[in-house]
């Protein structure tokens, strides 16, 4: 490939999202002046934050678990298997987690090991209940994970009650028994350093996201298994005629969309060295829209991770600036994810008749 | 006489391809015109242009005598085009009436199909043509001729008066064709201009009035069916003469590749669609089915390849019993599979070539080495099937579905056969594919049958099941019911104990070879 071509497939691989970001630029900004503020105040106020150092840190800290929930979904995704329930499988896989990691006290790596175990496990075994229903009743995974969803916030509610620290008043009620610091990821204290921040914690457990991300990369573009997941999701009837079984593929994805899902989690477990009853929600459900973003391009769902992660900030520091109402991040949001399915339909098409274009030129010449 | 259509100029350019290339095309009123070309010649294109399913790139086209630029197909239709497509578009789950008049609902108040004005104008433009059919059957129910007939009179009530159709022969059996050319003439009588599309050439010089002949994207002549014969149209299409089919010595061994025992398939209602066969394929042997669709042979084959489960029977490979083995387990034992449908369970048909090339043979090399997946080798097969099935594509990254039907199903075909299969099941091998291509694909067939292949064949085409089988046995109600020897027997023959007719005069019923 030369390079001018290069540019230009990367160039068209960016115009949708990047049109979208700024259609939601424009379109927030005439709902701010309609509501009565500055919208430059605003985006001025947004970029000055994300300029900081330390909010940069935050939001990778913050991006690292929707980047994982993002993979989790994009696994299924690449089938036509929908796990909207991300949700209650990290949540679930969290507390379960937390809740053995308390218990024992191990070395630091087998501490470690065992926290991700049981929370790739715990994520795993509740997908494969939807898994279980979809194969074995031919209930549409979509139902069965939203409810599993609602069941799975029920139990972690009495979980947290039932599984509640013992012992000193002053830690009784505030999640599970503390995790020792030998089950704690160490944070990546280091790397902030280096450009001259010490008081920000980068979190290690963006370490476990990377590996992920290669780890996805790797199974679906160059192995057997993520050929035949692509098949199945391509045309599920070739898929069986060319021997890939439905249900065993169904049942694997589902278990494996689980098991990274399961690890969405631990970001807020080592931050906090135990499960609280006020422990992150709505990851799943931004995995999946950073997932649509991301096209489940593994470096496409860490932009689309990144890009929640700064409005998220943004909405923040706009409750403190005070020069928009902080729902603006929310409203771009919306407009961000509606327009960039559409975009990525309009590139295509336009590629298309480019293309077309280009090779007519180049039979002209010929002749 | 007055022209239906007139193009003028059409030039439609596709990534790496030129599919049409300045065409000029003239359609009488009242006439049936027939539209002849190799596979990727630029047929279904030009047609799909017509119909507006695509804008042509450059070019006029005028519909009886007024300059026409339809941006949809609704544009068409309200000009009187319709268009029976080369892959079907019907929903299986809904009624033929449903079907019918989908997208053309008559509504009583605003969101409500009226039934009743519906049924009733179905009546008419059924009985007007002599298309009859139930129009309260699901469509999955029929078989092809019948949705054929459905998509026909769909497009009829919708008031076209100019019809094109794609290939409507190709999944046809002979006495279907003639049903088909019986209709098309009463369409004819009754004022329709019919365009169609069709490869296999007699039938072109029985019922067009006129043929023209693209090749390469480009028209090269217009012909009389009189003044023409089926070698000369051949030239003109591939510009080199037709291939004659070669008779060949019988290479059958006495040694069993496959043996059907005893299978039973039940259908959805629980009655047998495969009804207590038993068979044999030797090494070295073409063993074709013959039956009109429906009879059960598409069951046999998918109990063969195990992608549906059978109710009672053993199926045996080379000596092992294969009655309980996965389909990859098959496939892997030397099973090769050419669907009945490619765009169903042949195609990824969003996925490039070479991820197509793949399919089925993806635990093997070349495709894998282990649990890794081998682009590389994935990619050097595919341009070997390519050149040797000669799949006309500008190169392997385009998409399946860029390709022409009859290049889609050679794709198919080399996937299959450069895998060296100790048995191929083919489900219509050569269906779309041009008289040129058909020919090398025959060829292809008859030489792996001499290294040793085992084919069991099913096939619409009843010239193709002569000319290939070494044996034919005739599938009835989902019973074997006569074993032929095809040096014995003709098509109109064969056609007749396939709709049970000569049922009586066999008596070695059940059990072949
Ligand atoms: N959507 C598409 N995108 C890219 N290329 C296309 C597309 N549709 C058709 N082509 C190309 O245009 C050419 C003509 O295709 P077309 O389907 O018209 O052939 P055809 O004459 O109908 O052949 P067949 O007999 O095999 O059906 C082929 O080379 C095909 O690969
Ligand atoms: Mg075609």
């Amino acid at each position: 490939m030369t390079d001018d071509s290069l540019r230009r497939r990367i160039f068209m691989t960016l115009a949708a999202p990047v049109g979208a970001v700024l259609l939601s630029v424009v379109f927030s900004a005439i709902v701010l002046l309609i509501a009565g503020a500055n919208p430059f105040a605003a985006y001025a106020d947004m970029f000055e934050h994300a300029a900081k150092l330390e909010t940069q840190v935050s939001m990778i800290n913050r991006a690292t678990p929707l980047y994982i929930s993002g993979v989790a979904a994009a696994i299924g995704f690449r089938m036509n298997l929908f796990n909207i329930g991300v949700e209650g499988q990290y949540l679930l896989a969290a507390i379960f987690a937390a809740f053995v990691g308390g218990a024992v006290a191990l070395p630091g790596v087998f501490h470690i090991g065992l926290i991700l175990l049981v929370a790739m496990f715990v994520g795993g075994m509740w997908a494969g209940v939807a898994g279980l229903l979809y194969t074995q009743r031919g209930i549409n995974e979509v139902i069965s994970t939203i409810m599993l969803n609602g069941v799975a916030l029920g139990l972690v509610a009495a979980l947290v009650k039932e599984w509640q620290a013992k012992g000193d008043i002053a830690i009784v009620k505030v999640g599970t028994e503390p995790i020792a610091d030998s089950g704690i990821i160490p944070n990546l204290t280091f790397i902030p350093e280096l450009f001259g921040d010490i008081r920000n914690d980068l979190t290690g457990v963006l370490v476990i996201a990377i590996v992920v991300g290669i780890s996805y990369h790797v199974l679906i573009n160059r192995t057997v298994f993520g050929y035949d997941l692509r098949a199945s999701g391509a045309n599920p009837f070739a898929a069986r005629a060319g021997g890939i079984p439905p249900k065993r593929m169904v049942m694997t994805a589902m278990l494996m969309s689980g098991a990274v899902g399961g690890l969405v989690g631990m970001a807020e477990i080592m931050d906090k060295g135990r499960y609280n009853p006020n422990f992150v929600g709505y990851l799943g459900f931004n995995g999946i829209a950073v997932t649509l973003l991301g096209r489940n391009h593994p470096a496409g769902i860490a932009l689309g991770a990144l890009l929640w992660a700064f409005l998220e900030a943004s909405s923040n520091i706009l409750q403190v600036t005070n020069t928009a109402p902080k729902e603006i991040a929310d409203i771009m949001k919306g407009v961000i994810l509606l327009s960039t399915v559409i975009g990525y339909e309009v590139v295509r098409r336009i590629r298309v008749r480019e293309e077309a274009a280009r090779t007519a030129a180049r039979l002209a010449e010929v002749a | 006489m007055a022209l239906a259509i007139e193009l003028t100029g059409i030039t439609k350019r596709f990534p790496g391809v030129i599919a049409n290339d300045d065409i000029n095309l003239a359609v009488e009123a009242g006439e049936i015109h027939a539209i002849c070309g190799e596979n990727g010649a630029g047929k279904s294109t030009l047609m799909k242009i017509l119909y507006g399913m695509q804008p042509a790139d450059e070019g006029v086209m005028k519909v009886n005598g007024e300059i026409v630029d339809f941006t949809s197909p609704s544009e068409a239709i309200d000009a009187g085009i319709g268009m029976v497509h080369q892959h079907f578009m019907l929903a299986g789950q809904l009624s033929v009436l449903e079907n019918v008049i989908l997208g053309a609902e008559p509504t009583k108040s605003a969101n409500r199909i009226d039934r009743a004005v519906a049924t009733k104008h179905l009546a008419e433009v059924g009985e007007a043509y002599g298309l009859t059919i139930d129009p309260d059957d699901l469509v999955e129910t029929l078989e092809v001729g019948e949705r054929q007939r459905v998509e026909i009179i769909k497009v009829l009530y919708r008031g076209a008066k100019i019809l094109i159709l794609d290939e409507p022969t190709a999944v046809l059996v002979p006495q279907e064709v003639d049903e088909l050319f019986r209709n098309m003439r009463e369409l004819k009588a009754d004022g329709a201009t019919i365009l169609f599309i069709d490869h296999k050439l007699e039938e072109v010089l029985e019922i067009a009035d006129t043929i023209t002949v693209l090749r390469q994207g480009k028209t090269v002549a217009t012909v009389k069916p009189t003044d023409v014969t089926t070698a000369d149209l051949a030239e003109l299409m591939v510009g080199s003469e037709l291939p004659t089919p070669a008779t060949s010595a019988s290479t059958v061994t006495d040694e069993v590749a496959l043996e059907i025992r005893d299978l039973t398939v039940l259908d959805d209602n629980g009655r047998p669609s495969v009804d207590n066969v038993s068979l044999r394929v030797h090494r070295g042997e073409v063993v074709g089915v013959a039956g009109v669709e429906g009879n059960g042979q598409n069951e046999m084959i998918e109990a063969v390849m195990g992608t549906e489960p059978i109710h009672a029977g053993t199926i045996i490979l080379h000596n092992s019993d294969i009655t309980r083995l996965s389909v990859r387990a098959r496939r892997e034992a030397g099973i090769g599979y050419v669907p009945q449908d490619r765009h169903h369970e042949g195609l990824l048909l969003e996925a490039p070539l070479w991820e197509n090339a793949a399919l089925g043979y993806q635990t093997k090399a070349p495709f894998s080495r282990g649990i890794w997946f081998d682009s590389a080798g994935t990619r050097e097969r595919t341009e070997k099937i390519r050149e040797e099935f000669d799949v006309r594509t500008p190169d392997i990254d385009v998409s399946a579905h860029a390709l022409s039907g009859g290049n889609q199903q050679k794709l198919i075909i080399g996937r299959e056969m450069a895998s060296e299969p100790e048995l191929l099941v083919a489900a219509h091998p050569t269906r779309g594919i041009d008289v040129g291509a058909q020919a090398a694909v025959w060829e292809n067939i008859r030489k792996a049958r001499r290294a040793g292949m085992a084919t069991l064949l099913i096939s619409a085409d009843l010239e193709e099941l002569i000319g290939l089988s070494d044996t034919i046995v005739v599938m009835y109600k989902g019973r074997l019911v006569a074993v032929l020897d095809p040096n014995e027997i003709d098509a109109r023959a064969l056609g007749s104990y396939m709709t049970g007719a000569n049922l009586a005069l066999d008596t070695t019923a059940g059990d072949a070879s």
